[in-house]
């Protein structure tokens, strides 16, 4: 006898409950207040890894999406960045060109996920590593506009590679996890769980 | 009126229901089966948010293939998770959310919304954060978005799984007041006294349908 | 989170301004800002959103916080403009920082969420033709703000069974978890929604 696989009704409001939940995610992230990692006395904020995340775990599309939404709530007034930020300021300040760039963070992200039948490490490290430098080709120009100098604004975004780097590769390896307990998440429709 | 004509369903090469053939009239009827016999499966097939691989279903005569969203009017779903059905902040504007379509105005919406939760025992929270009720409040919020709309039928799935003995006993009872059918999947036997009919599945096929005593002997047996 | 956002409560002019006008005022300021280039109109401007704020009578509390974050960063840049622009090149740079910061931030202080909500849906209605849908955005606002809700919820949960199992410090049993768990509730709500009719 052949198995047709079964046509479980893909939702149309599985989309819309992913790209909410994951913008809620990048959120949270932001609410706790920050991780000491290793010995060092500095809390490091885990919030800019959720657009590598939400590329690397939900996909190009819904991806961004979810980064979009999170961006417009925090625009509208909502506190949902790190440290109860929100409203228009943070947008207008001079790193506010690294938070749109996450929009591009999730896109570029999630597209080289998507490309691969079965995401492994390699991919992934790639996409988070892609998906940070856009947010860096955003970010930096930007902050150069604002302070009227690009060398002295590539100079001063030096101090946050260390982190960065680090978050690159926690977030490859959280979304290797992710995609391993939870397969086909970033392409196939919603799976049900129990 | 609920009828599966030889419905089937496998997620990939798994068979989760086989051959499932039954007419459901009765008031409160009950599912009972061990983990992963294809309780939820079927119950959700009732709402449209599975359908079939075999065979039809028909739910007050609709086909929830073609007509998802006149079924999902008619037939309410309580989970049993209330944090994941509750989709507002607040137990007001959850409620009022059921509504949104009802071309009523916001004032209104917001005053059934106040009646609903009176009526239900939740009366003075709707402007109450949803998330800081306790979990017996929270099911019967998630209860009362769900009968504001005066469904036909209503489909719980384990609602009393979360709840303790006291909010579990009353939850059921609520449950017997009601004039809608009940299609109830637990794992709560004791609480099935009043009910009408009870479904014992096992790997996805009907084993047993009487009413609760023999069909709860059955399944006790059944279980070892 | 507060449900009201930042939003501070009140009843001067400024809350009362319709949300549409009060953007496009900040907008226009913000224009001015990038335009002006010397640093007596740009400490005029600074000097007006002050001002504003004594209008919007926001309480001394909110105004302290937000001095010091202001203040932390004007520091920074005006010491690193300074070594590089100069010292006029240097007080422009922070004149324009605190008039932009402090003129967005009073915006989202004296704007609900809600009539935000509402100035957008309007401003989106011409979009409906395009398959816009206007209405959604109170319905994103909603259940973003109780996803939030959920997930901090989770969140401190797992952070509960990391630190039972000594692994506090370690990202991944913070994030592998808490994604699992994310994305299984996003499941159920997708789900939830359908059969409430979304
Ligand atoms: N989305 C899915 N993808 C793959 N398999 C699934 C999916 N949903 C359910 N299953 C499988 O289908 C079978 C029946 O599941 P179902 O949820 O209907 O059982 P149940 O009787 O409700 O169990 P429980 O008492 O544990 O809730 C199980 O073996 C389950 O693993
Ligand atoms: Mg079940």
């Amino acid at each position: 006898m052949r198995r047709v696989s079964a046509p479980r009704a893909s939702l149309p409001t599985a989309d819309l409950a992913r790209i909410v939940v994951f913008a809620a995610f990048i959120a949270v992230l932001g609410i706790f207040p920050g991780f000491y990692v290793g010995g060092s006395g500095v809390p490091i904020v885990l919030q800019n890894m959720g657009p590598l995340l939400a590329g690397a775990i939900l996909g190009a599309r819904r991806g961004t999406a979810s980064v979009v939404l999170l961006l417009a709530l925090t625009a509208i007034g909502l506190p949902l960045l790190s440290g109860g930020r929100g409203g228009l300021a943070p947008f207008a300040g001079p790193s506010g060109g690294f938070l749109l760039g996450w929009i591009l963070s999730a896109l570029v992200a999630g597209l080289i996920v998507q490309r691969a039948e079965r995401p492994g490490l390699p991919t992934l490290l790639l996409a988070t590593t892609a998906g940070l430098l856009v947010d860096y080709a955003i970010g930096i120009p930007f902050l150069g506009a604002y302070t009227g100098d690009l060398g002295a604004a590539a100079v001063q975004s030096l101090v946050f590679v260390p982190g960065d780097a680090g978050k690159v590769v926690a977030a490859a390896v959280v979304a290797a996890l992710v995609h391993r307990a939870l397969p086909g998440t970033a392409t196939g429709p919603a799976v049900r769980s129990e | 009126m609920i009828e599966f004509e030889g419905v089937g369903h496998h997620y990939g090469d798994r068979t989760v229901l086989s051959d499932v053939d039954l007419t459901l009239a009765e008031r409160r009827v009950a599912f009972v089966g061990a983990n992963g016999s294809g309780k939820s499966t079927l119950a959700r097939m009732v709402n449209g948010l599975v359908l079939p691989a075999e065979g039809r279903v028909r739910v007050l005569g609709l086909d929830p293939a073609k007509q998802g969203n006149a079924v999902r009017r008619r037939v309410g779903f309580v989970f049993t998770n209330p944090d994941s059905q509750i989709v507002m902040p607040t137990a007001g504007e959850d409620v009022a959310f059921s509504l949104r379509r009802s071309g009523l105005s916001t004032r209104e919406r917001a005053r059934r919304a106040e009646e609903v939760l009176a009526e239900y025992g939740l009366g003075g929270y709707a402007e109450h954060p949803a998330h800081q009720l306790s979990g017996g409040q929270k099911q019967l919020l998630a209860l009362c978005a769900m009968l504001v709309l005066k469904p036909d039928v209503l489909v719980c799935d384990e609602p009393t799984t979360l709840l303790d003995l006291r909010n579990k006993r009353r939850f059921v009872e609520l449950l017997g007041r009601l004039d809608q059918q009940v299609l109830l999947v637990t794992h709560d036997l004791d609480l099935l006294g009043g009910f009408d009919r009870v479904v014992v599945l096992d790997e996805g096929r009907v084993v047993a349908d009487d009413e609760p005593e023999p069909a709860l002997a059955y399944y006790r047996k059944l279980a070892g | 989170m507060n449900p009201l956002g930042l939003y501070q409560p009140g009843t001067s002019v400024l809350h009362r301004l319709p949300a549409g006008w009060k953007f496009l005022g900040l907008l226009a300021l913000a224009t001015a800002v990038f335009v002006l280039r010397t640093p007596a109109p740009l400490g005029a401007l600074c000097v007006a959103v002050a001002l504003g704020y004594v209008l919007a009578r926001i309480p001394a509390r909110r105004c302290g916080q937000l001095a010091r974050a202001l203040l932390v960063l004007v520091v920074f840049v005006f010491l690193l403009q300074w070594w590089l622009l100069g010292l006029t090149g240097a007080v422009v740079m922070c004149l324009r920082l605190v008039a932009a910061l402090a003129a967005a931030n009073l915006f989202t202080l004296t704007t609900r969420v809600s009539d935000v909500v509402s100035a957008v849906e309007r401003g989106l209605r011409p979009l409906r033709r395009v398959g816009v849908r206007p209405e959604r955005v109170g319905l994103l606002v909603g259940l973003t703000v109780q996803a939030v809700a959920v997930l901090s919820g989770i969140a401190g949960e797992v952070r509960e069974a990391a630190k039972a199992r000594g692994a506090s410090r370690s990202v991944t049993a913070f994030a592998v978890p808490l994604l699992v768990r994310t994305l299984r509730h996003a499941d159920e709500l997708g789900e939830a929604l359908a059969a409430r009719g979304e």
